[in-house]
């Protein structure tokens, strides 16, 4: 099939970027959306020019490296999928498809495609663990937990950190990815003890990365990959509450 | 030791105050639309000009009344002071975006349907509340007032087009609210009940009032 | 070179417990003087550097993501091995001891497995203390599935993304040390070289990817845990990026190579479907205990599946194996699929796949009650292949999917040169020829929470430091060397791009040292790669800058090891006259074409030392001694 692509360039940080239009025709339906961007960077390589500069690594949507805005949506058109889990046949002969990378402060663009989120893991480093040194853990049956409590803390757990919930939300507000982690230990009785802390140090480093206020639009949890719920942000607005307030 | 978080201080507090005003607010619009159904008595106004006398006199209103200026102020600026922050949080928009296969159109024009309630707001102060209580009403009585106002096709339709946007703006802001004070998941559909009475019928029972004084007119 | 494995003596069940007592410490004041350079954040790399900085240590960690959270070990799936004995069923630490040393098939030390058995019980009740989510029954206790290879229930499970859950809760414990301020981390850096001063490991040389700046950083200790080299067949279930350039530049220093030629097929892998095929997607081998596995009798039989009538198909595995059938051990299903696509009966528009059908136990049970099992594989599987397998068999074709070989390392996990510690899939140690599924989450953990920790401080209090910082004559020359190499690849402005080089190397691979090998192929294998190899100095096309984010150049670098690798993968599937495990030599096949080892000659590590470009590698061979268990020959019929 025949496609064209409109891929957002951009040099260095300091911008500016701007989208760049390239034909391809050799595509065929079985390939994957990113297959069609090696496609392409082969045929620029091939020439000697430079290729687009994308993250991607593990392509069967866990690793969380690639997040594209694509068609205007985080990921794309389908969902519960990462972008590189999106196929051709999703799309029809002489499509424009239109890629740029996920947007916000607090996920500058490195190059291209290639946005830095390292925000996230300042957000996990102050505060999303538990305390426990290698080797003092007591037996890991000595504390029964109600299977449905498990299973919501690893509904939470199962975020990629892809960063789809903050480019999908108008404040590129990062509440799903925080609220994910913070409801994911808070439900566990081993978080128990710390989780009043965790709460208030994930808050404060958020905000310190300049990510945006929540607003209920329940955009993130429409484009999330793993489809989390937002009412792990009712939850993490819960704790905050009987943190400060209770 | 990392910063540690206030609830005013940090974007889960200031959403917080927004939501506690908002629900304020929504009590209060209970209140003001109940009383106004004495518009539709029939009695010529007799007992919706009593009382509206009788909020003017009472002090325990009149105090409740600069709570609820309060609550106004506070609800209009928390909200003004989260829409610049999260305007800064995505200093370059994206060439295409379409919000709408993920979000409803409520959700995404809260900051712009506020506005064009304070808009509302000052014009519909302007109109009732400054003449009724103080500039004086020009000799009619309140009922007549509201009748007299609500004669003017263009203000009828101005306020009917205002209550529409204040359903859009409660639409999502009732049940926002609740998600923002930590509402548990087990309660969403009866708030969602809730939320009909604030998104549907009070704003009907608002812009009921310049219709049925049309026709009224008309007749 | 003297292989000295540092085995302790004594009875099996003891020599962990009395090599650590003999172990030298260190003072936990002392412990700051230390410094250690881990590289890699998977699940082995994450816990060890979490584990360091919690003694003490100075830890510097870095790797080549921009999140350490995104590491290969993210993608395991099935789950982890403990011989907790939760489900009553027998299970003990021998057991799964005697599982793990038969399914490597002989070919791993008795007293590395039997320590990994011993530390993986601590592994799951770590895990748990962590808050990872292993799934429970409805009385709030852990749960535990079955697995290939044993006949007990052990293996501890998160739904399908163990991986994903055990490397959280490493990488939140790495992030608490991080935070903390003991942990220094360093995203996006990839390491190129190896830095021995005066015979030890004493800093490495990374690359920033973000400005192409050569970053030197001496330390006291370097821990390698970066992973396995599956990528070197290009297709692999590998992540892209998966890359063998740390170990093969600390083998270029001084560590030994070890059995580099024993890679892992997995069988079920949802097959190429063209030339632009990225990577490769494993389909959980649990799917073998509902699907039934085919062929048409016909050779290059295009009749759409459902109307090929029972009669004119051909389950060859329940045909050759009445025992075990379509749940024969992972090699043998591997190679009974690609013999019989060899033969011509292969299915799918390439003809390299054979069929997993599940219509008789949709049949026999409903589609409910499989799309309850298998519902995110059948979705993935769909989302892939645009294909329902609810109406239409699957397609499948073996992959690669891990290697057992790496580094060589001692009973302490430090390879031939000292302060150079290899953990997790990068090492050689605990899977021998062939690996059980389950068991590498369990040896990437075991290595990294419970057994560098003890291993490292012996080395610190056995030796002597002196300063070293990198202003050091051994680091400019490093350096330098890496800018000429990077200099040299811009300056090549050849037609191809590296990835056509790439899977020009993984065709060589697959063909002549995959799934089955022979001395032919693999003389055929040792040419042309060499001459690959001369075409990419000669013809490749690196665009781009040096100072800049420059992806092509960072799998040029990768390339260059690759082909170096490859030509030492093929060397040693040569020089291993026998069969066993994932390395099947055609030419040692019992009669019933099953792999047939060969203990008399072959019951050793071959462990590589590189001797300078253009001079063979020397083998040296550490003799592996079984004392307790008889190795014997596998038969699944």
């Amino acid at each position: 099939m025949h496609i064209t692509l409109r891929i957002w360039r951009q040099t260095n940080p300091a911008g500016p970027g701007r989208l760049v239009t390239y034909e391809l025709s050799d595509v065929t339906e079985d390939m994957s959306l990113l297959e069609v961007l090696d496609l392409l960077n082969l045929q620029l390589a091939r020439n000697g020019e430079e290729p687009i500069a994308f993250d991607s690594d593990c392509r069967e949507g866990i690793c969380g490296s690639c997040g594209l805005q694509i068609n205007g949506r985080p990921h794309g058109p389908l969902k519960g999928v990462a972008s590189c889990q999106i196929h051709m046949r999703t799309f029809k002969e002489n499509d424009t498809i239109t890629i740029e990378p996920f947007r916000a402060k607090a996920f500058p663009v490195v190059k291209d495609l290639v946005i830095d989120r390292t925000a996230f893991d300042r957000i996990i480093q102050a505060g999303g663990f538990i305390s426990v040194n290698t080797g003092g853990a007591p037996d890991a049956n000595a504390i029964p937990i109600p299977k449905n409590t498990v299973d919501a803390a690893f509904e939470a757990a199962a975020c990629i950190s892809c960063g789809a919930c903050v480019a999908a939300c108008k404040n590129a507000s990062a509440m799903l990815f925080v609220a994910a982690k913070v409801a994911h230990l808070g439900r566990l009785p081993q978080g128990e003890v710390e989780r009043k802390e965790r709460c208030l140090s994930m808050v404060a480093q958020m905000d310190a990365e300049k990510f945006g206020a929540c607003s209920n639009t329940y955009a993130c949890e429409a484009e999330c990959p793993k489809e989390i719920s937002v009412d792990n942000i009712a939850f993490l607005n819960r704790e905050l509450l009987r943190a400060k307030v209770f | 030791m990392r910063p540690t978080v206030t609830v005013y201080g940090s974007s889960i507090g200031q959403k917080i105050i927004s939501a506690i005003t908002g629900l304020f607010l929504c009590l209060f619009l209970v209140v003001h639309v109940s009383g106004n159904l004495l518009l539709f008595k029939g009695d010529e106004g007799k007992a919706f000009n009593e009382y509206v006398i009788a909020n003017t006199n009472s002090l325990l209103i009149r105090s409740i009344e600069i709570v609820l200026f309060a609550g106004f102020l506070i609800h209009i600026f928390w909200g003004i002071r989260v829409w610049l922050f999260n305007r800064r949080a995505r200093p370059l928009d994206y060439v295409e975006n379409r919000p709408s296969e993920n979000s409803s159109l409520p959700s995404r024009i809260m900051f712009i349907t506020g506005m064009l309630v304070i808009l509302f707001l000052v014009v519909h102060l302007r109109t009732f509340w400054i003449a009724m209580r103080f500039t004086g009403t020009g000799g009619l009585s309140d009922y007549e007032l509201v009748q007299a106002t609500f004669q003017s096709p263009l203000y009828d339709s101005f306020y009917i087009v205002c209550m529409a946007i204040l359903a859009y703006h409660l639409r999502q802001g009732f049940q926002s609210a609740f998600q923002t004070l930590g509402l548990r998941p087990i309660w969403r559909r009866a708030i969602d009940w809730v939320a009909v009475i604030f998104w549907l019928i009070i704003p009907i029972g608002f812009a009921a009032m310049p219709v049925y004084f049309l026709i009224k007119g008309a007749s | 070179m003297e292989l000295n494995s540092r085995i302790p003596a004594g009875p099996l069940v003891e020599k962990w417990d009395s090599h650590r007592f003999n172990l030298k410490l260190v003072n936990p004041a002392n412990r700051r003087k230390y410094h250690i350079v881990v590289v890699g954040t998977g699940l082995a790399g994450a816990s060890a550097a979490a584990t360091l900085a919690e003694l003490g240590y100075r830890v510097t960690s870095l790797c080549y993501h921009e999140s350490p959270r995104r590491a290969h070990s993210i993608a395991a799936q099935g789950g982890i091995n403990a011989p907790k004995n939760y489900a009553n069923d027998g299970d003990s630490i021998y057991r799964l001891f005697y599982d793990t040393i038969k399914g490597g098939d002989y070919r791993s030390r008795e007293a590395n497995v039997y320590r990994l058995a011993q530390v993986s019980n601590n592994i799951i009740d770590q895990c748990v203390a962590q808050g990872v989510p292993l799934a429970r029954d409805y009385g709030g206790l852990l749960d535990t599935r079955s697995f290939g290879g044993a006949q007990v229930s052990r293996t501890f499970y998160a739904q399908g993304q163990t991986g994903q859950q055990l490397l959280l809760g490493a990488y939140q414990a790495l992030s608490r040390q991080i935070g903390m301020g003991n942990i220094v981390f360093y995203p996006r850096r990839e390491m190129l070289d190896l830095v021995v001063i005066d015979g030890q490991a004493r800093g490495i040389v990374v690359r920033n990817m973000i400005n192409g700046q050569i970053e030197s950083i001496a330390c006291d200790a370097v821990i390698l845990a970066t992973g396995g080299y599956a990528n070197v067949f290009f297709l692999s279930t590998n992540a892209r990026m998966s890359n063998a350039t740390a170990i093969w530049r600390a083998y270029k220093r001084g560590a030994c190579f070890a059995n580099p030629c024993f890679t892992q097929i997995h069988p079920t892998c949802i097959p190429v479907s063209s030339e632009h095929q990225s990577k490769l997607t494993l389909m959980s081998e649990s799917l073998r205990n509902d699907g039934r596995i085919w062929v048409p009798m016909i050779k290059g039989d295009k009749r759409d599946p459902n109307l090929i009538p029972e009669v004119e198909r051909d389950y060859y595995l329940e045909r050759i194996y009445p025992s075990f059938g379509n749940l024969s051990p992972r090699d043998v299903s591997s190679r009974r699929a690609k013999e019989v696509c060899d033969a011509g009966f292969g299915v799918g528009p390439t003809g390299k796949a054979v069929y997993l059908d599940f219509r008789d136990t949709i049949q026999r049970n409903g589609r409910e009650w499989i799309k309850e099992k298998y519902g995110n594989l059948f979705d993935m599987y769909r989302q892939i292949t645009g294909e329902n397998a609810y109406e239409t068999p699957m397609r499948i074709y073996p992959a690669l999917h891990y290697t057992m070989g790496g580094l060589w390392v001692d009973y302490n996990l430090m390879s031939t040169i000292p302060g150079l510690f290899v953990l997790g899939e990068a090492n050689f140690s605990d899977h021998g020829a062939n690996r059980l599924g389950a068991s590498a989450l369990m040896q990437g953990l075991a290595d990294g929470y419970f057994i560098i920790s003890y291993t490292i401080g012996d080395y610190f209090a056995s030796n002597k430091f002196h300063k070293v910082d990198t202003s050091h004559e051994a680091f400019r020359t490093a350096e330098k060397e890496l800018k000429s190499t990077i200099d040299r690849l811009l300056g090549i402005r050849g037609k191809r791009a590296v990835d056509d080089i790439h899977k020009d190397l993984g065709h060589i691979m697959w063909e002549y040292c995959g799934m089955a090998r022979n001395a032919a192929g693999l003389k055929k294998a040792l040419e042309a790669i060499p001459s690959l190899e001369e075409e990419f100095w000669r013809n490749v096309s690196v665009p781009g800058r040096t100072d800049d984010l420059n992806q092509e150049l960072e799998k040029a670098q990768r390339l260059i090891d690759f082909l170096e690798l490859g030509k030492l993968i093929a060397e040693d599937a040569l020089h291993r006259e026998e069969s066993c495990g994932g390395h099947f030599r055609e030419e040692h096949e019992t009669e019933d074409n099953e792999a047939k080892r060969d203990d008399e000659n072959f019951s050793y590590v071959a462990a590589w030392e590189y001797r300078g470009p253009g001079n063979p590698p020397k083998l040296n061979k550490e003799s592996l001694n079984f004392e307790y268990l008889k190795p014997s020959q596998r038969s699944y019929k």
